[in-house]
């Protein structure tokens, strides 16, 4: 079911510290992507994720920063991102429904300062699994929703709400539903918060229905997968589908299995934002190449004095 | 016959080693369960708080664990080697530390 590629073949390192990796909405069109120069059809978007608004630890001791350093680090950028989307794990759980209701008001707060007017959510297990995701809907709105913007498809999954980290039958065919009008060549973006593959059932870093979701965007010829929930870049491809993982913008974790635990990598007191950062996504003209480019917490200096370099 | 049979898988059953293993926030006790090559086992597995998981994703195991029942998991360790098990329901902050390793000697 799965083919693995190493993150080394499709990489080319940026001044700064930003990363571009280039892929085709089908996996294979990277040839047609241009080196600069957009165009009027061109657009991009944002991803951030796991910004566990309210955590306290010795794996981020400057945690209460984070959040609005990715905010300004956005809104520095020298374009305007057409929208953002945050992928879960906004709020670090608590057992405290008025603790959890009022992480979810400062988070809201917080990235009102964004200066991008259109912006979509969530929720991680952090937001949802101990109320089956009562607090995030009374705060932010629907678990699992689409949308269309400029040609493209987007699909929203909730796997989280169920404990269990299922998608359940009703959003399987929901999602089947709402894919259905569209034709085979259409481009669709999903957004989910855990992997829905098995990336590290170990790690608790899959979906348990995962499968049935990518048996079904299968037949959709143009499909690429951003979650969250891991910490760290990953990029993996299930048949033509491509999954890509987030940084997180409060500690990195391990690489997969690469450790006994997956216990958070140890704060560094000289790189307090390493590992940290968010990630831009252009979209070309054809609708059908998505170009990523990671933006590194570590570089917020950089973006400060506007010494930033994009991959577009 | 089918009476004859019934009794002998009943005392073939109660020979199994039954290994009580408990749930809670955040931690399974034990946490190491030691077993045998070719001595089956049945784990007992009970919540002594609220809903949890327990998961052998190298042995296919995928069980929930509720307040107030026990969940039986019978393995029949049949090679020496070590097996992670997690809790695979998100029970709150510590989850992500709850977990344990089954370890079959020879």
């Amino acid at each position: 079911m799965t083919e693995s590629r190493g993150r080394r073949e499709f990489m080319q390192l940026l001044g700064l510290g930003g990363v571009v990796f280039a892929s085709g909405l089908a996996g294979s069109c990277t040839n047609i992507l241009r080196k600069g120069g957009a165009q009027e059809d061109d657009f991009f978007f944002v991803q951030l994720s796991d910004s566990h608004w309210g955590f306290k630890g010795p794996p981020n001791p400057e945690a209460a920063n984070t959040l609005r350093q990715a905010v300004a680090a956005v809104n520095a950028l020298p374009a305007t991102p057409d929208f953002v989307v945050f992928t879960g794990d906004l709020t670090h759980t608590t057992d405290d429904e008025a603790e959890r209701r009022k992480r979810m008001r400062e988070f809201k707060a917080i990235v009102a300062d964004l200066k991008v007017p259109l912006q979509y959510y969530m929720p991680g297990e952090h937001d949802a699994s101990l109320d089956q995701g009562k607090a995030y809907q009374e705060n932010f709105g629907a678990t699992h929703y689409s949308f269309d913007h400029k040609g493209i498809h987007f699909a929203v999954l909730d796997n989280v709400s169920d404990p269990a980290a299922a998608l359940g039958d009703d959003q399987i065919d929901w999602l089947l539903a709402d894919l259905k009008p569209l034709r085979p060549e259409a481009p669709i973006v999903v957004f989910t918060h855990r992997p829905l593959f098995d990336l590290a059932p170990a790690w608790d870093w899959a979906t348990k229905d995962g499968s049935k979701a990518i048996d079904l965007l299968q037949h959709w010829k143009n499909v690429t997968v951003f979650y969250g929930h891991i910490h760290q870049e990953h990029h993996f491809k299930t048949g033509e589908i491509a999954h890509h993982a987030a940084t997180s913008l409060v500690f990195p974790l391990p690489a997969p299995m690469s450790k006994p635990k997956r216990a958070p990598v140890p704060w560094d007191p000289a790189h307090p934002r390493r590992g940290l950062g968010f990630r831009e996504i252009s979209v070309d003209e054809s609708r059908l190449v998505l170009k990523l480019k990671q933006d590194s917490l570590e570089n917020l200096a950089a973006v400060q004095t506007g010494a930033y370099e994009t991959g577009f | 016959m089918r009476w004859m049979f019934a009794l002998l898988l009943a005392a073939a059953v109660s020979k199994e080693n039954v290994i009580q293993v408990t749930a809670e926030r955040f931690k399974f006790t034990p946490a190491v369960i030691q077993l045998k090559v070719g001595e089956p086992v049945v784990l007992e597995l009970t919540s002594l708080d609220r809903k949890h998981g327990f998961q052998v994703p190298d042995l296919k195991i995928d069980e929930t664990i509720e307040p107030g029942k026990v969940t039986r998991v019978r393995i029949v360790p049949d090679k020496a080697a070590t097996y992670d098990f997690h809790c695979s329901v998100f029970c709150g902050s510590g989850h992500e530390e709850m977990a344990g390793q089954i370890v079959v000697s020879p």
